[in-house]
């Protein structure tokens, strides 16, 4: 495949950082191993002492592990809404970011549904689903949304690497399976005129399909809480309130991704401001939606209430209780980013890095709050003697596997970069089409008027 | 004349069979008799259904252990029936007897009980009564709806029950249920003592990971029994019946389901959820004991 100037400088830059590793590169690598292998201790635990090693009891039967489920399946959203969006609205300044959004996706969704494996106390039964499956069950919706997310979503990421992996099929690599890796995954693609039409079709397709698809996933998620009846789930905004959160935090990881990439792979001349003062101003748009939703999501409960409704929501409120979590959660982690992202002196790097830091870690405490407060307020008294039935503390097995899906995460992220760039090297021919495209068609309405 | 005696017999133990069972420690039936035993073993008082008592040769007995009905059978429902369960909360006096019956019988620790009861007091000016509360086996049952491999599942005589060989444990029934009916085996269970395999109707043997709750004791209703809460309870608290044929006992009398709820003002708990439960209360008014707060440290 013929590549132009730019593309073949992106290409050697980016190849001896994926054939070779760095000294720290080695002592971080085997960090996260140990994190992992301190996950699958916490498993083993877990799978021969059953879920009494976990915090969780008979009146909070969800924990950590479905915060965590939904916290990694909302920041899936930095591929498929950031990347799916920009691409059908051709945003230029896209392409050096495309790529690290789908990784995340992809990492995400897989992690995610790891969590929900975790929680299930009988894991030698999955195929039960498959044998027994109701669609009635919102578990049931929430396997095929899911799954099919999966699959677009891969699909959608090899689309857009697909130039790539012919460019790294023709790169003299030393490796040969390397060669042969790539040789099979760029399925004969050479950039000829019809191949490109088809490729860029193809993506098209792709990223009209992902978006509605990322939309249907996390409400599906939303319903498994909304359609039960208890105070604090039982919402009908629960969907698209949990979709504008996950896009929230799925913009959060994406710049946090990029804050990293750019520092440890020296990308300041691909990954600049402009991306993150672009993301940065999404990231504040979709704060104050959040904000919004928060806000209506409580007041409502509030003014109606309802006793039920008014004992979730004094936790939430108490200081003893959940009360500088929420204020973390609800107010500092969407107060704080908007404020610094909406003054332009504050604007800069570092800074809507550090507060998408913010953003994420509260969306992943208000992940929590949404879970844990409802359980420990069923409808009939709790009257229980044990104290861990009526307060949920997490333990340290499920603590364990947290960070261990954490350190997968990245250690999952750092195997993707040892395989393709993490920037994407071929451009698509679409963008310079569609400038003189937008060229013409402005010039039409210039002549009109 | 000797083998006549024996055909006898044999009828007559045979209409015996429920009347006879109390008077053979253990769980075990008699089924029938051998005929040609004569003389051997030890004699077994047993009670006939017309109430005289009997003498019968041991060795006549065989033992018939009574099997549970298969996960497969226990989806249906006993034809004809809808169970419903009746408590009179002017008659509880937090005796506790009909959980420690239920926990004997389904072989629970005191760690996972299908039966709570709980103090309640519906506002300030009223006074605080005992509500027993086991599953309401719920006509419109939200536990059901949401179950994603149909492990708990609605049968056609009411009954809410839960197959723990097929759920997954992911306790999403748990999270739905208002009503807080369902435990979970969140260690190994101790280990139980049975000699029949496992059964829906039964729930022993328990299993780790899995979801239990109150069945009903659906093994007592297939013996046209009603399950070990209603005799255990020393103040006839507890009701058990047929809607269909609208009866109901507590063990000692028998009276008219509708009337009962009728003249009692019976109600639903959280009716407004809309779960159509099938267990109906009868409002702690004109009670038999005054409240008494119970003993410092007791579980509910």
């Amino acid at each position: 495949m013929d590549l132009d100037q730019k593309s073949t400088r992106t290409l050697n830059y980016f190849v001896p950082q994926m054939v070779t590793i760095s000294k720290s590169g080695i002592l971080q690598l085997s960090i996260l191993i140990l994190f992992i292998m301190g996950g699958f201790y916490a498993l083993y635990i877990q799978i021969v002492d059953g879920h009494i090693v976990t915090g969780m009891r008979d009146n909070v039967v969800w924990g950590l592990y479905i915060a965590n489920f939904i916290f990694f399946i909302g920041i899936s959203y930095a591929g498929a809404l950031i990347s799916g969006i920009l691409h059908l609205l051709r945003v230029e300044w896209r392409h050096p970011i495309i790529r690290i959004a789908e990784i995340i996706t992809i990492i995400s969704t897989i992690i995610g549904p790891a969590y929900i494996l975790l929680c299930m106390g009988r894991l030698d039964r999955l195929h039960h689903l498959v044998l027994y499956g109701r669609i009635q069950s919102p578990i049931i919706w929430d396997v095929l949304a899911i799954s099919t997310y999966l699959i677009g979503s891969i699909i959608f990421l090899y689309l857009a690497t697909i130039r790539d992996l012919a460019a790294l099929r023709d790169y003299p690599f030393k490796s040969k399976w390397r060669h042969t890796l790539y040789k099979f995954f760029a399925v004969n693609f050479n950039g000829n005129s019809k191949q490109n039409r088809y490729l860029e079709r193809g993506l098209n397709i792709m990223s009209a399909i992902i978006i509605p698809l990322a939309v249907l996933v996390h409400s599906v998620l939303a319903w498994i809480f909304g359609m039960t009846l208890r105070p604090g789930w039982h919402s009908t905004i629960f969907a698209p309130y949990f979709v504008v959160a996950a896009v929230f935090s799925g913009t959060g990881v994406l710049i946090i991704a990029l804050w990293v990439f750019r520092k440890y792979y020296h990308l300041e001349s691909y990954i600049t401001k402009i991306h993150f003062n672009y993301l940065g101003i999404i990231l504040m748009i979709l704060g104050a939606l959040y904000a919004y939703f928060t806000f209506s999501e409580y007041l409502t409960s509030w003014y109606g209430s309802e006793t039920w409704e008014m004992e979730v929501l004094y936790k939430l409120f108490d200081p003893h209780e959940y009360w500088w979590w929420f204020f973390f959660a609800a107010i500092v982690g969407v107060v704080v980013p908007i404020l610094v992202i909406l003054i332009p002196q504050f604007r800069s790097i570092n800074s809507i890095t550090a507060v998408s830091v913010i953003a994420v870690f509260a969306l992943w405490v208000k992940r929590y709050l949404i879970i844990i407060p409802t359980l420990e307020t069923p409808l009939l008294p709790l009257q229980d003697m044990r104290p861990e039935y009526i307060h949920y503390t997490p333990t340290a097995i499920e603590w364990l596997l947290t960070f261990a899906g954490v350190a997968m995460f990245c250690f999952l992220f750092f195997l993707f970069s040892k395989f393709l760039p993490i920037v994407s090297v071929v451009k698509g021919e679409e963008g310079t089409n569609y400038a003189e495209l937008r060229k013409t068609v402005m010039q039409r309405i210039i002549k009109r008027t | 004349m000797k083998n006549k005696a024996a055909d006898h017999r044999r009828k007559f133990l045979k209409s015996s069979i429920y009347a006879g069972v109390s008077a053979i420690a253990g769980t075990s039936l008699i089924q029938g008799c051998n005929t040609g035993a004569s003389n051997a073993g030890e004699k077994v008082k047993l009670l006939t259904t017309d109430g005289t008592l009997v003498e019968v040769n041991q060795s006549n007995l065989t033992k018939m252990s009574h099997q549970p009905v298969s996960p497969d059978e226990a989806r249906k429902g006993i034809p004809g029936r809808h169970f419903v369960m009746v408590v009179d909360l002017s008659r509880c006096r937090n005796a506790r007897k009909c959980i420690k019956a239920c926990d004997h019988h389904h072989q629970l620790t005191p760690d996972r009980p299908f039966i709570k009861v709980l103090r309640m007091q519906d506002n300030k000016a009223s006074s605080p009564y005992w509500m027993p509360k086991k599953c309401f086996h719920c006509d419109n049952p939200p536990c059901v709806k949401v179950c994603p491999v149909g492990a708990t599942y609605k049968r056609s005589d009411a009954l809410v029950l839960i197959d723990n060989k097929r759920c997954i444990g992911c306790r999403f029934c748990m999270a739905a249920c208002p009503y807080s009916a369902r435990v979970f085996n969140w260690g190994k269970p101790k280990p139980q003592k049975t000699d029949h395999s496992y059964s829906p109707e039964t729930s022993v043997p328990s299993q780790i990971g899995t979801v239990e709750k109150c069945d009903f004791c659906p093994d007592m209703l297939r013996q046209d029994k009603v399950p070990h809460c209603i005799t255990a309870c020393p103040n006839g608290a507890l009701y058990f019946g047929d809607q269909i044929a609208d009866s109901v006992t507590n063990g000692s009398e028998t009276v008219r389901l509708s009337t009962l709820l009728r003249d009692k003002a019976a109600y639903r708990y959280h009716e407004e959820l809309g779960t159509e439960p099938n267990v109906y209360y009868l409002p702690p008014s004109d009670r038999l004991f005054p409240f008494k707060e119970a003993p410092e440290g007791q579980p509910s």
